[in-house]
């Protein structure tokens, strides 16, 4: 059997950063929300937010841990996969690799263990430090991974001799054109994933008539910051189109099919692109509307599919459908959002059923809504790995087929099994809800050794 | 400039992997050890010991094959499609083992995940081994890319390196445990140490007198003059610490057994440094013809030198935060 060793090789690295991503937009998000909660606790003293925060702490520890395994694994697949990327621009991406491992993961993992199982041994006021830190190292973490990968879509601050990239300015690597935009855009996701968890964990409780309490405070606290947060988005995710269409124009023609540069671009709402007739079939459209949105112009002109050859364009039925659902789910949240806190302000918000019961379901959407992000970036930036530098077809590792194959085989069962029982457990956590954990007579301002080991053991019984 | 950037760079990445083999080796070796305890309530235990660690000591991995690409992009370029199957083998063992620690306490029935984290734990030991072996007995390279098959490690000698990583980190497990525990637990670690370090010991000796006699270059490494002036102390302390390894064992001393078995542990790596320097892929590419360029080395030694200190500066301070014994029967977070 012959096997594509390129092919295979994205694959597995589709898969492997997909299954990947999903952690990480939860915990960045998560982790903020624990050190608020945390922040809360200090200031008001009550209980009801240390025991919020010790919940969401213990989901956080089943997600962070699945999030650090699949992260590593990316941290050599650069090489197993991809070893004559690495080789061409290793120069330039290998340091950003390497601040983030330096700056942000030693952080985050140290500072995770004083959250996960220092509550009895530290003072009230550096456990929630410490969970401030670990959101830090989170954002972080993040500054320097979307650095490295904006370098690939928008390279800058180099020069290329002997077709090896060579850095000449530093703060033009880092902070390269589509990177402002690109940190934005996924940290706010990041926020915004969270947040429509923790909604509808709180709509849930609500539904049920269990955990009222707590599921008020995550209600409000998950409707005040998405009816900021998703209308947010819309205006980064535009700023960040208008970024794309500037350095990677291409791309935008393939998440609009706009095919023929010459006529202005209508939005489709559906259609299926036609890559081998280079048209839209049964397409369903608002004329002129991509060009009011790229070019704030009723008539605006902007590059088409067309104007390079078929092995210049990336795969376009994929990046435009992945495109659409992403902006289906972001206008959802924006719906979904302002409805809600409509409600809250006509104080109807804890009784409205059928919103609740929606919510309650829509814990997954931001999830979604990030991955289609990021196939639409990546599957868009194609046929290039690093944009103008390097064609992905000429960047693998001299690994055959078919041990790619097999190799990959392996991810998807082993992924599989790891993320059915992670989402089981952490269903399960929910269902246990956010009580009998709380540890009497440690509150913020009682935080004596004693009443901290009597905690401790009557937590041990509890949990026994 | 030139010169010495790469010998710097690969001095922080050998320390890199150093820190990573002492302190992950310790907490993959508890997983090896886990299934040679009586009851998951000693597993928890055991586990308790590394468990605000395990996640630190993991990023030092990171760092090492990180540091690898950034430094010497043109090494990391042929190791890891040279080494692809192990590697991918290892780094899937760490999943389970990694995500063993959370999913066990929080399922039901905890038997299941014990078995995921000694199987993790074990094949990525048995995997690391077999990566150092394959980097040892030598990769083929033609035009600064690898030049072999999918199964181009597979020798006797690197799955040798296997089983001696395994026996390596069991040690330092079982020496960890005498320090970190007390009752059964303890007593057991210390029992098992002392057939581990035997074990260890006859396989470092194997190592020792096979490298020299499969490679002319490190026989002559070490066994030409002067060299031999210089490198004789090297087995002569290592056979000293671990005669003093045995003793502490045997007088029930809790923390000396452990940092005789560190001290083994630096001792053998500096002993594979000796034979290898300066080529990082043995037998062909060396630290200079690998390095990144040293605008880039430099650019990321700046960070390091800033950064590395305060992390080490809070690894202590989570060290001495978790510091005492953990009993048996205390609660997981």
């Amino acid at each position: 059997m012959d096997f594509d060793p390129v092919l295979l090789a994205r694959l597995q690295f589709a898969f492997t950063i997909i299954f990947h991503i999903i952690f990480p937009s939860f915990t960045i998000g998560l982790s903020a929300y624990i050190a608020i909660l945390g922040a809360m606790w200090l200031r008001t003293g009550k209980d009801h937010y240390q025991l919020l925060m010790r919940f969401w702490t213990r989901i956080f520890a089943v997600s962070f841990a699945m999030g650090v395994v699949s992260g590593i694994v990316l941290s050599y697949q650069f090489g197993t996969n991809w070893s004559r990327f690495s080789v061409v621009v290793g120069n330039v991406i290998g340091p950003l690799i390497g601040y983030e491992v330096l700056a942000a993961f030693f952080l985050e993992a140290t500072f995770l263990g004083v959250l996960l199982f220092g509550f009895n041994r530290v003072p009230p006021w550096l456990y929630v430090l410490s969970a401030a830190i670990v959101a830090c190292g989170t954002a972080m973490s993040a500054f320097w991974i979307l650095s490295a990968n904006s370098w690939m879509q928008t390279p800058a601050g180099y020069e290329m001799r002997g077709g090896i990239a060579y850095p000449t300015d530093w703060i033009a690597v880092i902070f390269n054109p589509s990177f402002p935009y690109r940190f934005a855009h996924m940290l706010n996701a990041a926020y915004l994933t969270t947040a429509f968890v923790v909604l509808a964990v709180g709509a849930r409780y609500l539904i049920a008539g269990k955990y009222v309490e707590e599921g008020r405070t995550m209600l409000r606290m998950a409707i005040g910051l998405t009816a900021v947060l998703a209308p947010l988005q819309l205006v980064i995710g535009d700023q960040h189109g208008l970024n794309t269409l500037q350095h990677q124009p291409i791309k935008i023609a393939a998440m609009e099919a706009h095919w023929d540069g010459s006529q202005p671009g209508d939005f489709e709402i559906f259609t299926w692109p036609d890559e081998k007739v280079e048209t839209n079939r049964f397409a369903i459209s608002i004329p002129h509307g991509s060009s009011i949105i790229l070019t704030h112009q009723i008539n605006g002109l902007f590059p088409g599919l067309k104007s390079v050859p078929p092995a210049d364009r990336p795969p376009v039925t994929i990046v435009f459908f992945a495109f659409r659902a992403m902006l289906a789910i972001g206008f959802f949240m924006v719906v979904a959002a302002l409805f809600g806190a409509f409600l809250w302000w006509s104080g109807t918000l804890f009784d409205t059923r059928w919103y609740l019961a929606i919510m309650s379901q829509c814990w997954w959407i931001g999830f979604i809504a990030v991955i289609a992000g990021w196939v639409v970036t990546e599957t868009g930036r194609q046929p290039w790995i690093a944009y103008g530098i390097l064609h992905t077809a000429d960047a693998n590792s001299p690994v055959p087929g078919a041990t790619i194959a097999g190799t990959l085989a392996l991810f998807v069962l082993a992924y599989g099994v790891v993320f059915w029982f992670g989402i089981y457990y952490v269903n399960r956590l929910i269902a246990n809800g956010p009580q009998g954990s709380a540890i009497e007579g440690v509150g913020p301002f009682s935080a004596s050794p004693i009443a901290a080991a009597q905690g401790a053991r009557g937590e041990a019984l509890r949990k026994s | 400039m030139e010169w010495y950037l790469p010998v710097i760079w690969a001095a922080v990445i050998g320390t890199a992997v150093a820190m990573y083999v002492v302190l992950d080796g310790f907490d993959l070796g508890i997983g090896i050890l886990f299934p040679f305890a009586r009851s998951e309530s000693e597993r928890d235990q055991m586990m308790r010991t590394i468990a605000p660690f395990w996640d630190g000591n993991e990023t030092w991995l990171v760092f090492g094959g990180g540091g690898l690409f950034v430094a010497f992009p043109k090494a990391y370029a042929v190791v890891m499609p040279a080494l692809y199957l192990p590697v991918i083998v290892m780094l899937l063992a760490l999943v389970f083992r990694g995500v063993a620690f959370e999913f066990r306490t929080v399922s039901h029935s905890k038997t299941w995940w014990s078995v995921a984290f000694t199987a993790g734990s074990t094949l990525a030991a048995f995997a690391q081994g077999v990566i150092l072996g394959g980097l040892i007995q030598g990769i083929p390279v033609q035009d600064g890319a690898y030049a072999g098959g999918s199964f181009h490690w597979a020798t006797p000698f690197a799955l040798l390196s296997g089983l001696a990583l395994i026996a390596g980190y069991a040690l330092l497990g079982a020496t960890f445990l005498t320090m970190k525990t007390e009752g059964p637990v303890a007593t057991r670690a210390r029992a098992q140490a002392k057939g581990l370090l035997v074990v260890l010991l006859t396989f470092m000796a194997a190592v020792s007198v096979w490298t020299p006699l499969a490679e002319p270059r490190i026989a002559a490494r070490w066994f030409s003059l002067p060299n031999f002036y210089f490198l004789w102390p090297v087995p002569v302390v290592t056979a000293l610490v671990a005669f003093a390894a045995w003793r502490w064992l045997e007088r029930g001393r809790d923390v000396a057994p452990f940092i005789a078995t560190i001290t083994l542990f630096l001792l053998g790596y500096l002993g594979l440094v000796i034979s290898n320097f300066p080529y990082l892929v043995p037998p062909s590419l060396t630290v200079w013809e690998t390095a990144a360029a040293p605008a880039s080395q430099i650019f990321m030694l700046l960070g390091t030198l800033l950064l590395l200190p305060m992390i080490l500066g809070y690894v202590v301070f989570i060290y001495w935060l978790f510091r005492g014994k953990v009993h048996e029967g205390e609660s997981y977070h």
